[in-house]
């Protein structure tokens, strides 16, 4: 929601705000972020999710035939 | 991003839990193991192994970071404890047993020991009170250790130190390999770790020892998907390495984490609880760094401790080789509200998310 140098302002989702260091990470506003013990560890990869996703429905329609 | 991805999307799992059924072996019993208390927690919590062929097992190992702490460290701890120093901990922390007592007796006598969110908020506390001696009880595998060392490196105050408890992942599986009648027949490993360390350090699973090795996510689907990985690559007659949780374990890991965990440590030989000495398994602050090193800085230093109380089996539940409610003493003398065992007082341990269900 908004970077600060080494601090970051997070939206845990259902209201909750926290501070979270992303020293660890290459973060901007609008991310999404892993959070470990008030660390960002990673950011996570939307498209990558998806593409998951698409992926096991392929392999798993394949397993069906 | 919710409404789009179906990680608990019960059909996909239904789908799932078919093929799985399809491609298992029909008579041998194979047996996946993990090493993290949150896939214990997910397979458990959702019920996984309801899903799953009568002859196809899952079972958790050393995957509690609080569990196998041994009790000499709790009682270094509890040392700096009582000669004054302000104790900061995970909640997790506090009433692991050590041989006397846990955080939490000591906190009862009088000690300031006090529980924090995270390591930063330790360093905030001890700018707060600068007439005060501060410690941070540092536990945890790879995905911990990077937020210490952030802190280690980043000037922290004086009147702070760290009591490194770190403990690295990948030579636990290795010993779990060695466990004569453990018979795994594949990995589940930890994604959040992966996170940090990438796949390069599971690459001898596969190699030296034909594990096939499966880095999996934290929600329902993701645990079932990596088990008709891990039955793919068997009926395949295949060991590989693969990457379910690829939308955020990268094969390199957190480059940047990893440089910085370098630089504030070093690695050298640690105690497990229930497990005992593991060559290259634990971290401890470089020598640059000794002047934050709550050991060296209060003369505290203990070599064994009592770590498995008479008629506790935390030692089997840890390597996986029993279930919590093979124990004896599981839900009779040992309770979460009133633990014997380290295994059941984190919300990690494999008898604390036992319990959780088992009181249903």
């Amino acid at each position: 929601m908004r970077v600060d140098g080494s601090k970051a302002q997070v939206d845990f989702g259902e209201g909750v705000l926290r501070e979270v260091n992303v020293t660890l990470v290459d973060a901007k506003v609008g991310d999404y972020v892993l959070v470990h013990a008030g660390y960002a560890i990673e950011t996570v990869d939307e498209k990558e999710a998806l593409e998951t996703l698409r992926l096991w429905n392929e392999i798993l329609t394949a397993g069906k035939q | 991003m919710a409404e789009k991805l179906r990680f608990r999307d019960p059909e996909l799992a239904k789908t799932i839990a078919q093929q799985i059924r399809k491609i298992a072996p029909k008579d041998e019993t194979v047996k996946f193991c993990h090493v993290c208390g949150t896939h214990e927690w997910t397979i458990t919590h959702y019920g996984l192994r309801s899903l799953l062929p009568k002859n196809v097992e899952v079972i958790a190992g050393p995957g509690c970071p609080v569990c196998i702490v041994p009790a000499a460290e709790i009682d270094e701890a509890v040392q700096l404890a009582k000669k004054g120093v302000v104790v900061t901990c995970f909640g997790d922390a506090l009433r692991v047993p050590g041989s006397e007592m846990s955080l939490l007796e000591a906190k009862a006598e009088g000690a300031d020991v006090r529980v924090v969110y995270g390591v930063s908020d330790a360093v905030e506390m001890a700018r707060r009170e600068p007439d005060k001696q501060f410690t941070f009880f540092a536990m945890g595998f790879e995905t911990t250790a990077p937020s210490t060392a952030v802190e280690a490196l980043g000037n922290p105050p004086e009147n702070f130190s760290f009591l490194v408890s770190h403990r690295l992942i990948p030579p636990a599986m290795e010993l779990l390999l060695g466990v004569g009648d453990l018979h795994i027949s594949g990995f589940i490993a930890p994604g959040h770790v992966s996170v940090i360390i990438g796949l390069r350090p599971y690459e001898l699973f596969p190699r030296v020892y034909r594990m096939p090795t499966v880095v999996a996510g934290f929600e329902p689907v993701d645990v079932l998907m990596s088990i008709y990985m891990l039955l793919k690559q068997l009926s395949d007659g295949a060991a590989r390495l693969e990457n379910e949780y690829s939308r955020i374990v990268k094969w390199e890991g957190n480059t940047r984490a990893l440089d910085m965990m370098n630089k504030a440590f070093a690695v050298t030989g640690g105690n497990w609880r229930g497990i005992g000495r593991l060559p290259d398994s634990a971290l401890k602050l470089r020598d640059e760094l000794v002047a934050f090193d709550a050991r060296e800085k209060f003369g505290v230093h203990v070599e064994q401790g009592k770590d498995i109380l008479l008629g506790c089996e935390c030692h089997l539940v840890i390597i996986g080789k029993i279930k919590p409610d093979e124990c004896p003493m599981f839900m009779k003398a040992c309770r979460p509200a009133k633990p014997v065992g380290a295994c059941m007082v984190s919300s990690e341990g494999t008898c604390r998310v036992w319990a959780k269900t088992a009181a249903h």
